[in-house]
């Protein structure tokens, strides 16, 4: 094996991305949906660090991975709301069944 | 190999390993207490890195304010007996060709690029200039993005509330009824 490098974060980074989507894709639970967005937005702030540390030599990728982590925290506030709204409504958090805006 | 690559092969274990279970477990609940390893993982991958801050970061908001929102709903909003359909093999064929297509272009790019010489120097402590880039050059991004982290708090307030006034609607709705009839009479 090799030294570790930034080809391996970017190995370990699109596994997880890959993940993610197929998680995203594959859920019907709208928590497992949001679960996997968590993982797709880690994946890209492990390419932003891994980046900002063997190629670019400056800060603004941990800036940018700052600005991710605190819009996915209010990105899973607000969806995590709209799943209680929904649970309330249909009875259920299926993303499926979830078909209309209004009871 | 060095100790510091062993410690990154167990850093990518427990961030990759987890993740599957995230994404296959048919219980919810396993799933999200797996996610908490992942998130872990990825905190320790920033450590690796050098980005202190971040790997904190990521343990505060991620583990501490996410996580527990995600555990949270999934225990409100699970119904008794009704196992999701999510474990069903037939639908995750097309999703699964569709990952492991993506996955593999991904691969592809990231062995086959020349990425440039690595030369790494040592890891400073970030969080002096991650501050001070804040407050300097990244200033209006960090302005607008606490705009967004407000609005969004505030909508998600409104969101979950309790919908008030609907007794007072039925009941109006139904003296407007009423009154229809009255009137058809």
């Amino acid at each position: 094996m090799m030294d570790v490098g930034l080809s391996h974060f970017v190995v370990v980074s699109a596994l997880l991305f890959c993940l993610g989507l197929f998680a995203v894709m594959k859920r019907r639970n709208a928590v497992g949906i949001l679960m996997g967005v968590e993982l797709i937005l880690n994946s890209a702030n492990l390419n932003f660090v891994a980046f900002s540390r063997y190629v670019q030599h400056t800060i603004d990728g941990q800036i940018m991975a700052t600005f991710v982590i605190v819009l996915a925290a209010a990105e899973a506030a607000v969806a995590l709301a709209i799943v209680l709204a929904m649970f309330r409504n249909f009875g259920n958090v299926n993303a499926a069944t979830a078909t209309s805006l209004k009871r | 190999m060095t100790a510091a690559d062993l410690i990154f092969y167990a850093l990518a274990a427990l961030t990759l390993v987890p993740a599957l279970w995230v994404v296959g477990s048919p219980n919810i609940v396993h799933a999200g207490f797996n996610l908490l390893l992942t998130l872990l993982g990825v905190a320790g991958l920033f450590a690796w890195l050098g980005a202190d801050f971040l790997a904190v970061a990521q343990l505060m908001v991620y583990i501490g304010g996410v996580l527990v929102l995600v555990l949270f709903t999934v225990m409100m909003t699970r119904v008794p007996q009704a196992r999701e359909a999510d474990s069903g093999a037939k639908r995750a064929i097309l999703p699964g060709l569709f990952a492991l297509g993506v996955l593999v272009v991904l691969l592809l790019v990231a062995t086959g690029t020349h990425w440039g010489a690595p030369a790494l120097t040592d890891a400073q402590p970030t969080t002096a200039e991650i501050g001070a880039n804040f407050m300097t050059s990244y200033i209006f991004p960090f302005e607008y993005v606490s705009l967004v982290l407000l609005a969004a708090l505030i909508g998600a307030a409104i969101l979950i509330r309790e919908p008030r006034g609907t007794e007072e609607d039925d009941e109006a709705g139904a003296a407007v009824e009423t009154a229809e009839e009255e009137v058809q009479s």
